[in-house]
């Protein structure tokens, strides 16, 4: 069942190649500026950069509907950019802001946004695996074709609640796209080290569910591969597992010195950077000038800068947050 | 909160079958899954038989052995609006399920400043006392008090168990409602027709004026049975307080009581090294220091894995008896 490609369904129109540049630069960008403040002391605030894997978001977001479902992981900024969570909520819930998505209650790692259809962002790897099945369950029970991706990392792969997950979503035939973002390292440790197989989208045998491997640094390859697993759920055809390979340029946290990453491999890494890759091929093919990608390049940038602002601009939360959005009804809460 | 007015007499898991029947008749969004919940199975001690041959196999799930699958497909289904009553067959079993339970059902709301709250119910049984042993035996409700976001209700009537149910299910915060197998075949009057009990309502299950025993859940049933004997046999005068929700806690009853008796002794099937009681004893001491009578004395489980031999387990377990010795320690105490 597990191929090196799927099947082309959707044809990437100038429009969508558009839009698969424009998240991969907004992602990016974003990462940046956020790594920036970070290591210059502008502010104090973690990330778990994703620079490097952005064209995985770049092509589930073009592929989905704003109506269909993501859960993701503390590794998931790009995830948030691409599925169309505002930047100021993104950023401002990072430096924990009142303008962030959850007004700083959630930090990094725990950033919703029901409106972009983000319903769980996960700090424990593997825990949002089962939580997309129930997603995806009341999709069914609402009538709704909607679907539900979930992306986590290599390293989720070898939890109970990712095999959990996947064995209830086959069983259920529910419209889940497990996304894995192989960046080929479980926090420090090497994917080698953690799992004998191949490749992950092998674990697709085991719950007799479609998989796919995809090269998780090709936006359109990734456009393609979910465009079709979100045909087939919606359809009433199940689950799909896709592997979308790629790297991680700037370890497991912002700040982190990778003493475990050979020097030569992340060199030949970002030297395949994404980004630069797929610039080179819209222009090589035609698909956008260099005037619309540059534009699109600075109107990123401009972005993430007017985001920052107002975000830096913005006040820290009220203090009596803690008394807010705990339980409805407090009488009888511990204070 | 309480509208039924006639009653009849019915099991304790009887009433538990009767709130979940009434649920799923009340509202379509309201689905049970678990482990084998479905006809003919009906539950694996009954509380859910025929519930799927009158609603649906869609509305009674089945589902794998997967406890973290059950609890996260629960908090996905939450998240859209559904309303999902997940079963952990035994609290031992809800280990599997902590992850999904304390780090994403109970901190949902606040996480994401009420933009994803999670209104799950978990119902879950006590085995204790069935000499089936140390991991089908546990009583962890203490687990899940002590992390902010979770009700707990643990009914000792089956009255109390339908309206506390009834309550949970459709209650806008998650909740754990623990029943007692060892009760389920106790009887007793339970309400017709819809039946809530107001989480964080503690009931006097017996007026007293010497000593208060605190209990919830079995513990309420040995206190009772120590309250008679002592009453009949020893002149004292016990009333016994049924918590009924450890989250919210009845801090106006608690208070109310004990300033009425001046002594105090907490019962629970949990372990006592602490336990709910040690929460509940320091609140008695700081709120009545200048009155009490006497030291507040706590029954609990032995700090012991729960032994399988009946005389062993027993040893372990609190007891009417040893619920009574602790109340003469309380009456005859001198400083």
């Amino acid at each position: 069942m597990t191929s090196t490609a799927a099947k082309t369904s959707a044809p990437v129109t100038p429009d969508v190649a558009r839009q698969l540049y424009t998240t991969m630069v907004l992602s990016a960008a974003c990462d940046e500026r956020l790594r920036q403040g970070i290591s210059r002391g502008e502010f104090a605030a973690t990330i778990w950069p994703s620079r490097g894997q952005e064209a995985i978001p770049a092509g589930f977001g073009a592929a989905l509907r704003s109506d269909d479902r993501l859960v993701t992981t503390y590794r998931g900024l790009h995830d948030m950019i691409g599925k169309g969570v505002p930047l100021v909520e993104v950023i401002g819930e990072v430096l924990g802001r009142r303008v962030g998505a959850s007004r700083g209650k959630g930090g990094t790692m725990h950033i919703t946004c029901p409106e972009a259809g983000v319903m769980l962002c996960t700090g424990i790897v593997g825990a949002g695996v089962p939580v997309a099945v129930g997603l995806a369950l009341a999709a069914r029970q609402e009538g709704s074709d909607r679907v539900v991706a979930v992306c986590f990392g290599d390293g989720a792969t070898n939890t109970g609640s990712f095999h959990e997950g996947m064995n209830l979503a086959s069983t259920w035939q529910l419209p889940v796209i497990f996304i894995c973002q192989n960046n080929l390292f479980a926090e420090m440790t090497p994917i080698g080290e953690t799992m004998h197989i191949d490749q992950v989208a092998d674990r697709a045998l085991a719950y007799a569910m479609p998989g796919f491997r995809v090269d998780g640094n090709d936006p359109e390859a990734v456009y393609h591969a979910v465009s079709e697993a979100a045909e087939r759920g919606r359809a009433g055809g199940g689950p799909t597992l896709l592997e979308c390979v790629t790297f991680r340029f700037k370890g497991h946290y912002a700040g982190d010195p990778q003493r475990y990453m050979p020097a030569e491999r992340l060199a030949a890494a970002e030297a395949a950077d994404p980004i630069p890759r797929y610039r080179r091929k819209l222009l090589e093919t035609g698909v956008l000038s260099e005037e619309v990608l540059t534009a699109i390049d600075e109107q990123s940038k401009g972005q993430v800068d007017e985001a920052m602002n107002a975000v830096l601009a913005a006040p820290p939360p009220e203090p009596d947050e803690l008394d807010k959005d705990f339980f409805l009804d407090m009488k009888g809460i511990p204070t | 909160m309480t509208t039924a007015v006639e009653t009849k007499t019915m099991t304790f898991v009887g009433a538990v079958n009767e709130a979940l029947d009434e649920a799923l008749a009340a509202d379509p969004r309201v689905f049970l899954l678990g482990e084998d919940l479905a006809d003919p199975a009906g539950g694996v001690s009954g509380a859910t038989a025929g519930l799927s041959t009158k609603h649906g196999r869609d509305r009674v799930l089945d589902t794998p052995i997967s406890e973290a699958a059950i609890a996260g497909a629960a908090i996905g289904a939450a998240l859209e609006g559904r309303i999902p009553v997940a079963e952990i067959m035994i609290m031992d079993f809800i280990t599997i399920a902590m992850d999904q339970i304390v780090n994403l059902a109970a901190k949902a709301r606040f996480m994401s400043a009420n933009r994803t709250p999670c209104p799950i119910t978990v119902r879950t049984a006590s085995f204790g006392g069935l000499g089936t042993g140390a991991t089908h035996s546990q009583s962890l409700e203490a687990w899940f008090m002590h992390v902010p976001g979770i009700k707990v209700a643990i009914p000792s009537t089956p009255a109390d168990a339908k309206g506390l149910l009834t309550a949970a299910i459709f209650d806008p915060d998650p909740c754990l409602v623990v029943e007692t197998v060892a009760l389920y075949g106790s009887r007793g009057e339970v309400p017709i027709g819809r039946y809530a009990v107001e989480l964080g309502t503690a009931d006097v299950k017996r007026q007293g004026s010497d000593v208060t025993v605190v209990a919830y859940g079995r513990a309420v049933v040995d206190a009772l049975a120590a309250a008679e004997h002592l009453g009949t046999t020893e002149g004292i005068d016990v009333e016994v307080l049924d918590l009924r929700t450890l989250v919210p806690l009845d801090t106006d009853a608690l208070r109310a009581s004990v300033g009425k008796t001046g002594r105090a002794v907490v019962a629970h099937y949990a372990v006592e090294f602490a336990g709910p009681g040690a929460e509940l004893a320091a609140r008695i001491a700081a709120d009545h220091f200048g009155s009490l009578k006497a030291p507040v004395r706590r029954v609990g489980a032995r700090f012991r894995p729960i032994p399988a031999a009946r005389g062993l387990e027993q040893a372990v377990y609190p007891s009417a008896e040893r619920i009574a010795a602790a109340v003469r320690e309380t009456m005859t105490f001198t400083r």
